[in-house]
């Protein structure tokens, strides 16, 4: 048989894809990363704030390296109805000190600075280069070899002992090798955002925040009667204001996302913060959102699957954490590729610790433990019942209603629970979910 | 109630657009088919592509232009008409490319 061009051949140079070739580079494979943007994280949008702990074997010290822009030290998250908002408010100074926790960070920036790392390494980086299928050998049981990939160059066909698709929310390789059944829009989420720049000094003092300290607000009830959510993080001389949007829920309706952003930016607890702020830049990008029920196979034989592609990402309310979980399956995808080629058997029996690795770690052991919440958060009742609740009850627990003497917090809970149209079964269900899926 | 005036200028959708960087193929990568979209009552793609690239015509179709298009997705998976919407990413190094998400 002829040997090889690469031993292993990777799709898509995000978070997910450069942390599967610096493991396979790191170990001496002939790794090639192919990116079909113009250079790494030239199309890649998200909200921002990554949470780089999982490189801290992989890039040493990678807090003074990678291309960040404030460390996150305050989140928020917030209730809003029309005219009222409700936030729950940390600080955490240890978070703007080795090891930290999360930054804002620009993709374009730090997806081109993590695939360096992997060019470092010994991969081969060729952007401009989009890969349009899979070349495949014998059959087998288990489905056909995949043998490399097609790609837009000319005689532009690359073949490999794994391929790893990391080609993000789309991924048309999973679906080409069958892994995905037909993508349902329900289990999808658009986010859209703008890029707001404001002087550094006028968002620290805004946000409370000095020197690199920043802030991430989560938001819901910001949509109108779109299920989803919001979004304010602060870089170090913008802010990212934004929102994400349940698909099915924004093809039923007639108001546009960018009208819904404009919306959320005039409301009294978000207008103070924003005000002012000049639109450098407009983007959208999808999320897969459903979690495990969205999943698909994430092996075939001679292909592995990490990432946004393999629907890793981790939406779930108050947390929206996508990029780490790109990085630990890429690292996982990198490290079984190395252990099969080795062993010499690329099919997927040889590729099964992939399924081991993932299942051990955060990446599958956080996404079983909130299993729950994607359909809980992206619920009608969180999304359109219990703002109006929440806030009710805060409203009648500080309004002095002289000479009326003040309700008891059960009355409270009761009359807002029935204002707002709660049903008490609904939310003891919804609190047991809470619990079992937060708890 | 007070009146806040928090009201600026809201942005037109060309400029805010033209905040957004494209190289732009002379090949369109995705191709609506306006003779399915004649039969289509959703229009689900009208209101949710973000970038705004559907427009309904007086006679009942949809005219599409590909080349400010994010590649995020949206258009094929809300359109529920088999065949209205050929999808595909641009040829390697053209379409959009961000700077600051
Ligand atoms: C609005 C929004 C907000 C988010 N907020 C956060 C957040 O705050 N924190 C967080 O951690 N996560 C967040 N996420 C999720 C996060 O962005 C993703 O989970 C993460 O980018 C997934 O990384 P990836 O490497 O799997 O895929 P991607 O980052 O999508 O990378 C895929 C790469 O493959 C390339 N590619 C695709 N197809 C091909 C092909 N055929 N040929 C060649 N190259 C190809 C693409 O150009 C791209 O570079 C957010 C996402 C969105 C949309
Ligand atoms: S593209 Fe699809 S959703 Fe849009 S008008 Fe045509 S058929 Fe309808
Ligand atoms: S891919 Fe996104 S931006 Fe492009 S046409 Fe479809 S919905 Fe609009």
């Amino acid at each position: 048989m002829p040997e090889n061009d690469f031993d292993v051949v990777v799709v898509g140079a995000g978070p997910a894809g450069s942390c599967a070739a610096i493991e396979a580079a790191r170990s001496g494979l002939r790794t090639l990363l192919l990116e079909r943007g113009p250079f790494p994280g030239s199309k890649n949008m998200y909200g921002g704030v990554v949470y780089p702990r999982i490189l801290d074997d992989l890039i040493p010290e990678w807090w003074n390296e990678a291309p960040l822009q404030r460390w996150v030290t305050r989140r928020s998250t917030m209730v809003l109805t029309d005219t009222q908002a409700l936030t729950v408010d940390f600080r955490n100074e240890a978070w703007a000190a080795p090891p930290y926790n999360g930054a804002t960070a620009h993709r374009p920036e730090f997806d081109r600075w993590l695939a360096d790392h992997a060019v470092a390494a010994g991969a081969t980086l060729l952007c401009d280069t989009t890969v349009t299928g899979l070349l495949r050998g014998e059959a087998r049981r288990s489905g056909r070899v995949v043998t490399g990939v097609r790609t837009d160059r000319p005689d532009g066909d690359v073949t490999a002992s794994v391929v790893i698709a990391c080609d993000g929310v789309n991924s048309f390789i999973a679906k080409e090798a069958g892994l995905y059944g037909t993508p349902n829009p329900k289990d999808f989420t658009l986010g859209v955002k703008e890029t707001l720049a404001l002087p550094r000094q006028v968002i620290d003092q805004r946000f409370g925040v000095r020197d690199l300290e920043g802030v991430d607000i989560e938001i819901i009830g910001c949509t109108g009667g779109i299920n989803g959510g919001g979004f304010v993080y602060t870089n170090l001389e913008s802010i990212a204001v934004g929102v994400v949007l349940k698909l099915t829920s924004l093809a039923a309706q007639t108001t546009r996302p960018e009208e819904i952003i404009a919306r959320m930016k005039r409301h009294a607890a978000i207008a103070p913060l924003v005000e002012g702020g000049e639109l450098v830049e407009y983007s959208a990008h999808l999320i897969p959102e459903a979690g495990l029920r969205m999943m698909p196979e994430m092996t075939g034989n001679g292909l592995l699957i990490a990432g946004d592609a393999a629907a890793l990402c981790l939406a779930a309310g108050i947390w929206l954490e996508g990029v780490n979980f790109a990085m630990g399956s890429g690292r996982y995808a990198g490290q079984t590729a190395v252990e099969a080629i080795a062993a010499g058997d690329v099919s997927q029996r040889g590729l099964r610790g992939y399924a081991s690795r993932l299942s051990d770690t955060f990446v599958l052991r956080d996404h079983r433990k909130l299993r729950r919440a994607p359909e809980l958060v992206l619920g009608d009742r969180v999304q359109h019942l219990y703002p109006s609740m929440i806030t009710g009850m805060a409203e009648r627990m500080f309004r002095v209603d002289n000479p009326s003497p003040k309700p008891g917090l059960r009355r409270i809970f009761r009359e807002e629970r029935k204002r707002a149209g709660v049903s008490r079964r609904a939310l003891l269900r919804d609190s047991r979910d809470a619990f079992r899926s937060f708890g | 109630m007070i009146e806040r005036d928090s009201t600026w200028p809201e942005t037109s959708f060309s400029d805010r657009m033209s905040t957004v960087d494209f190289k732009v193929d002379d090949k369109p990568h995705i191709v609506v088919d306006g003779k399915v979209c004649a039969d289509c009552t959703t229009r689900a793609c009208i209101v949710a592509c973000p970038a705004d690239l559907f427009v309904p015509t007086s006679a009942g179709g949809i005219v599409f232009n590909y080349e400010q298009c994010f590649e995020c997705g949206t258009c094929y998976l809300v359109c529920n008409h088999e065949g209205a919407i050929s999808w595909s990413y641009p040829e390697g190094g053209y379409g959009v490319i961000f700077r600051t998400t």
